[in-house]
């Protein structure tokens, strides 16, 4: 049976697309359902499986990012969605879905997080490396891989104390490291100022998840940073280079709790 | 007792927009002499909340983890004795879009269940507090840096002034308009010559005998619009005589290309542009890929049997140089709109940009006044600003803007061009129509959706703000919301075509609702407008403002009578506003009604093609330009490396991370190629993630060769677009071209010739390559009149600038290529000929620059030979379909040794080269390094594929000129087989990215 994958789209989300994609490409059935399709009970979220919160500029980024679309989602959807998030299914926020996702206190857990000016002060689009920790449903056996980040705010924040328990509680899902494609093009880990170079944090279930990269944009190698000096030397060699990209393993590992 | 409020909120911990805005400041007053720099969001709710209402409000605006709200306004912390307190508020003029603030009404409205009143609102604005002794004239410097006077209001305070006050006043900048609207007469059937061509220059006199800003109508225009109301048998109203200004304008009917010049009787557009694409068609039979040409918002041609993929490239100015930010993001979320305005509806899917900006260190500043008044931007703020206009236009909406280019001369310091275009992809078929049809019916009703009009964009007149917290609205500069439309595009593309709700549409843009109603009411023969039903931003418009205004984010649709109510419900469940504004008739008439009185009723046909024809002489020009005599070295590394920093060469990295290429996951050959992140000329997308197919992206300028000859400018400009988009992978095949003509005194008779001899190079060129034109525009008159730093006067034009796009549908994006070199061992080629043609080169200006503080530009412009490379580049595109070819670089500014350093750096690999292989014509080992001449290639091929690529190649111009090193070491060997560079390809980069380090 296909889990049924709802992604959230309306009002300045702009990755439904790309995520329902991903979802379908590993095996489940994703439907981008209109905000307020919800709000008026046309669609319930209680038929899914999965929510997606996808990246994008919701209500632009005005008042700071993900704030004006969680705030919508509190005076409409909390009962429906405390009732979901209770329940043993899963959700993803990428990027402004991260923002959206910590400005609702889904993750941590409670309001105790966020997702400030990137520490140039301007929107980076690159590729980063992640080294996912394992605890989570989502990251499991990922280990370290490549994805493109593209933001303005995504500095990781928490107070000492915060930062504490969540690496107590293995809350911490990914980190920024430098690996391939950071010495491939000379560039720094961290590419925002986040605290311990996090990218990436859980609920206290793992159920839950958050991040900054987006794994949708990579489910596919020709978008990979490194596909044409890939494609060059795999063709040297006389193999047939991968065509998946790195980012499908997590929507695979969704669908995958549901068919275990 | 004032019902407003201002909510302040401040960051707790280290906020890095006051750590960045700090370090701006320490570039423009002594460093030292700034202690802190914090900064504080205000909104100013102007509706009666109470005390708990408030609370919810504030606790709804702020991070509690990170911010600190304040209620009111507060006291900033005393700063340490002896220093002094410098707090600036910035805000913006009444009637000036304000994206934040709508976001926070709706916010508000939604957490409440309340409206706002039309007299209520919220204003956002920020105060940067700055601790540290400035003197006043330090003071004035960095407030100058912040603020925008024209759409920008800025007030500064010391401690005192906040002690004694409280904290900070509360400024609301809401629109105040008094007079009760209504329509005049313009009483033209007694006018003289003399005062038609006052009105048409001035426009129409109001009451107190000001004029409202030009009709641009000429004595020509103004005659035949006196003959035809003296045949009506009455004066027009005003709203007449702006709605037929607007449809006769030259960016709207574009008659300098449609008119009569010299003895071509179907003008320049006819008979070069689309004459062209007609013979292209024609020959190319059943191959012929194009669905749409010149007639909708956008060109289209076909991506594979279900799907068409669209094109448009827009300008954007003028409203750049006033507001550049303002100007930029409207003219990207504006040309969005001509892919939503594409048959039914296309969703845009990609984004690309051209920057022409004067030198940003620049600093002598222009005047538009005498005496030192009305001083414009700088040409390092006019190119922030730009640049960050796309920004936030491109990344809000989601669309990818991978493709683009920035290009200095010294023409654009009056005037930026300023290039935005996209894309859009559209089902062949929706709901059982062909999409590319559209037909507004008699009985549809007409609707308006998205934003609301206010007196945005009106004649681009000017304003004053005496008043700082009440007073006119500010209408010369739009600014862009791409949440409003991106809202409206979602709703449209994705649910309301497929669902089949409208039968047409169209973009509001240049003219407001007079242009896209009456163009639309050509396809069923006329309308019936009801002015009143036009949601306003604030009350008080004039009719003939509602119906010109340009304000942004709105389209106009035709709507089935039985289909609106289940439009109008899908619309308001999407937060979209659509209204009815009228219903499309068969009568022959463009009749506007406002408060029960027609105040228009203007015959469609006179309307729309009632304009006189005005020829157009043109005059030859032929001038001879002064060429540089530069000594000859042994080594020119250093020529290289300096070649490498020059603006129009160096990295613009600093550009392409910050415009998101990522999204919609379909990006292929990326903006920034290889280990070394170096500049490509092409881009490739997969639109469509379930097809392998994709799209290619590629640009071509040339604008330096247009003091020497427009039709070679026009040639190399079309040549370098369809190189650059070969070398990615494209096949000429299936290849369409763009035309963006931006020229300057287009009322002279020798600009006009060099226009002409551009326009024939289009013809002769596309022709040649059998690429076809699908969509142009042009903006002809970029010319700044005004005054320099010592008060001369100046006239500054742009040099004739065409920008040539391309796009192209390629079967497997996965065989694209990119710039970078792959491998040790790998051999070097040079595709193409030299002809040592430096006339107009980057070379040529920088010795001029050194020798003598101006470029020089010679006479031996680039030529190009369609016969041979035709050859050239479909052999090319056999081999890169072959998967023989490790990376392509064309040649273009700066020549065959840039090239072969973007290929060493992006690969960061190092090159043995020997130009003595190369073909054409090699006289001097700086002319062979840097001569422009079109039509080449730098490739690189792994050994083991050389004999299948030269197979290929067989008969073409081709020359193996050096392999890739494994090391670092670059080496140029020249004519005489001597070491002529040699460096490393580390030091190469590390120019490369210098210039713009820190940007």
């Amino acid at each position: 049976m296909k889990p049924k994958v709802l992604v959230l789209t309306g009002y300045g989300i702009n990755c439904d697309y790309e995520s329902a994609h991903a979802f379908r490409l590993a095996g489940a059935k994703a439907d981008i359902v209109h905000i307020n399709d919800l709000i008026n009970k046309k669609t319930c979220l209680d038929e899914y499986k999965i929510l997606c919160f996808p990246g994008g500029f919701s209500y632009g980024d005005d008042t700071g990012s993900g704030k004006a679309l969680a705030n919508k989602i509190k005076n409409h959807l909390l009962d429906a969605l405390e009732d979901f998030v209770s329940d043993d299914k899963l959700a993803i926020g990428v990027c402004n879905g991260f923002q959206v996702m910590v400005n609702l206190g889904l993750l941590p857990g409670e309001p105790t997080t966020a997702l400030v000016h990137n520490n140039t002060a301007r929107y980076n689009c690159r590729w980063v490396d992640l080294e996912f920790a394992s605890d989570s449903p989502w990251t499991k056996d990922i280990g370290t891989i490549s994805l493109p980040i593209a933001h303005g705010e995504g500095r990781f924040y928490a107070e000492p104390a915060v930062l504490k328990e969540l690496n107590e509680n293995n809350q911490v899902a990914a980190r920024y490291i430098s690996g391939e494609v950071c010495s491939y093009q000379h560039l720094p880990a961290n590419p925002n100022g986040a605290l311990e170079d996090i990218a990436s944090i859980t609920d206290s279930t793992g159920r839950l998840i958050g991040m900054m990269p987006h794994p949708e944009r990579a489910v596919d190698m020709k978008p990979h940073v490194k596909y044409y000096w890939l494609k060059d030397h795999y063709k040297r060699i006389g193999k047939k280079m991968p065509t998946e990209g790195p980012g499908l393993k997590l929507f695979r590992n969704a669908v995958a709790y549901f068919n275990k | 007792m004032p019902r407003a409020t201002r909510i302040e909120i401040e960051s707790k911990i280290s906020d890095t927009r006051a750590d960045v805005r700090r370090k701006k400041f320490e570039t423009i007053v002594p460093a030292e002499k700034i202690k802190e720099v914090r900064i504080r969001d205000v909104y100013t709710i102007d509706k009666e909340f109470s005390g708990e209402e408030l609370q919810k409000i504030s606790a709804m605006l702020v991070n509690p983890v990170t911010e600190k709200p304040v209620i009111g306004s507060e006291l900033p912390k005393s700063p340490e004795k002896g220093i002094e307190l410098h707090a600036i508020e910035v805000g913006y003029l009444p009637g000036v879009t304000d994206n934040v603030s709508h976001t926070v009404k709706e916010g508000i409205a939604d957490l409440f269940g309340t409206e706002f009143a039309p007299d209520e609102g919220v204003y956002t604005s920020q105060v940067t507090l700055i601790e540290g002794n400035l003197s006043p004239e330090e003071l004035k410097t960095i407030k100058d840096s912040m603020a925008n006077p024209l759409i920008q209001r800025i007030s500064t305070f010391d401690y005192k002034e906040l002690e004694s006050g409280k904290g900070f006043p509360t400024i609301v900048p809401k629109v105040k308009l008094n007079k009760e609207p209504s329509a005049d007469l313009v009483d033209i059937l007694n006018a003289t010559d003399e005062e038609l061509a006052v009105i048409g220059k001035k426009g129409i006199a109001n009451a107190d005998g000001t004029r409202r800003g030009p009709l641009a109508l000429d004595i020509t225009y103004m005659k035949t619009i006196q003959g035809y109301f003296k045949n009506e048998k009455r004066n027009p109203t005003d709203v007449e005589l702006e709605s037929i200004a607007q449809t006769w304008s030259e960016h709207c009917k574009h008659t300098i290309f449609a008119d009569k010049i010299d003895d071509i009787g179907e003008g320049l557009y006819k008979a070069f542009i689309k004459s062209a694409t007609n013979t292209i068609r024609k020959r190319k039979g059943k191959k012929d890929f194009c669905v749409s040409v010149f007639t909708d918002n956008a060109g289209g041609i076909v991506f594979d049997k279900d799907y068409i993929v669209t094109h448009k490239v827009e300008t954007h100015n003028s409203p750049s140089a006033l507001d550049p930010f303002g100007g930029s993001i409207t003219g990207i979320v504006g040309v969005n709109r001509d892919a939503i305005g594409f048959g039914l509806g296309a969703k845009p899917i990609f984004n690309i940009y051209g920057f022409c900006f004067a030198d940003p260190n620049d600093t002598s500043p222009l005047y538009k006044g005498e005496n030192f008044t009305q001083k414009m931007l700088s040409s390092r703020k006019i190119m922030d600003g730009v640049i960050e206009g796309v920004n936030v236009g491109g990344n809000c909406s989601g669309i990818p803007t991978p493709q683009g280019f920035v290009f200095f001369n010294e023409g654009y310091k009056g005037k930026p061009l300023v290039f935005v275009g996209t894309g859009g992809l559209i089902p062949v078929e929706s709901c059982g129509r062909d999409s590319c049809q559209k037909k507004a019916e008699p009985g549809d009703y007409i609707v308006m959706v998205g934003g609301r009009v206010g007196k945005d964009g009106i004649h681009g007149a000017t304003f004053s703000s005496e008043a700082m917290d009440s007073g006119s609205p500010a209408t010369a500069v739009q600014i862009g919301d791409p949440i409003t439309q991106k809202k409206l595009s979602d709703a449209i593309v994705k649910e309301a075509r497929d669902m089949g709700l409208y039968t047409s549409i169209t973009d509001n843009g240049a003219g407001g609702l007079s242009c896209s109603v009456a163009e639309m009411a050509r396809e069923c023969g006329g309308c019936y407008v009801n002015l009143n039903a036009v949601p306003l931003k604030y009350p008080g418009l004039e009719p003939w403002e509602i119906w010109i205004s340009e304000s942004q984010e709105r389209m106009t649709l035709s709507v089935p009578k039985d289909k609106w109510a289940e439009f109008s419900e899908l619309m308001e469940n999407r937060g979209v506003e659509a209204t009815v504004i009228g219903e499309f008739t068969d009568s022959g008439r463009c009749i506007v009604d406002y408060k029960n009185k027609i105040v228009m009723d203007v015959d469609m046909e006179f309307l729309h093609d009632g304009l006189p024809q005005r020829p157009i002489k043109t005059k030859r020009v032929h001038t001879v330009h002064e060429a540089p005599e530069i000594p000859l070295q042994q080594d020119w590394t250093e020529t290289l490396h300096e070649m490498l920093k020059r603006p129009n060469i160096a990295s613009f990295e600093f550009i392409s991370q910050q415009y998101d290429h990522e999204v919609q996951g379909g990006s292929v050959l990326k903006p920034l190629q290889g280990a070394g992140r170096v500049n490509g000329d092409a881009t490739v997308i997969r639109p469509l993630l379930t097809s392998k197919k994709g799209v290619v992206l590629s640009q071509g300028i040339n604008p330096t060769y247009s003091s020497i000859d427009t039709y070679h400018m026009a040639a190399c400009a079309i040549d370098t677009a369809i190189r650059n988009a070969v070398a990615a992978g494209a096949d000429m095949e299936h290849l369409a071209l763009l035309d963006n003509f931006c020229w300057c005194s287009s009322d002279e008779p020798e600009r006009l010739f060099q226009l002409k001899e551009a326009a024939r190079a289009c013809h002769d060129f596309s022709i040649a390559y059998g690429t076809p034109f699908i969509s142009g525009k042009d903006s002809m008159f970029n010319d700044f009149k005004g005054y320099n730093e010592k008060g001369e006067k100046v006239k500054i034009s742009v040099p004739p600038t065409l920008l040539i796009s391309s796009i192209g549908v390629i079967e497997d994006a996965a065989k694209s290529v990119s710039l970078d070199a792959k491998c040790e061992g790998d051999i070097v080629y040079i595709l193409g000929t030299n002809m040592d043609e430096l006339g107009g080169s980057e070379y040529f200006a920088m010795e001029g620059e050194k020798q003598r503080g101006k470029p020089y530009i010679g006479n031996n412009v680039p030529k190009v030979y369609t016969h041979e490379n035709k050859k050239t580049y479909n052999a090319l595109s056999k081999a890169i379909d072959a998967e023989l070819v490790a990376s392509v670089q064309s040649v273009d500014r700066g020549g065959v040794s840039v090239a072969l350093v973007k290929t060493a750096m992006g690969g960061m690999l190092g090159m043995d080269i020997s130009l003595a292989e190369a073909n054409g014509v090699y006289s001097r080992d700086d002319y062979s390094l840097f001569s422009q001449s079109p039509g080449r290639l730098v490739v690189t091929v792994a050994p083991q594929y050389k004999d299948q690529f030269e197979d290929i190649m067989h008969g073409t111009s081709i020359a193996e000129v050096g392999t890739v090193r494994g090391d670092n070491r670059f080496i140029i060997r020249g004519i005489d087989d001597k070491e002529i560079v040699s460096t490393t390809v580390d030091s190469l980069l590390k120019s490369y990215k210098s210039t713009f380090e820190g940007y």
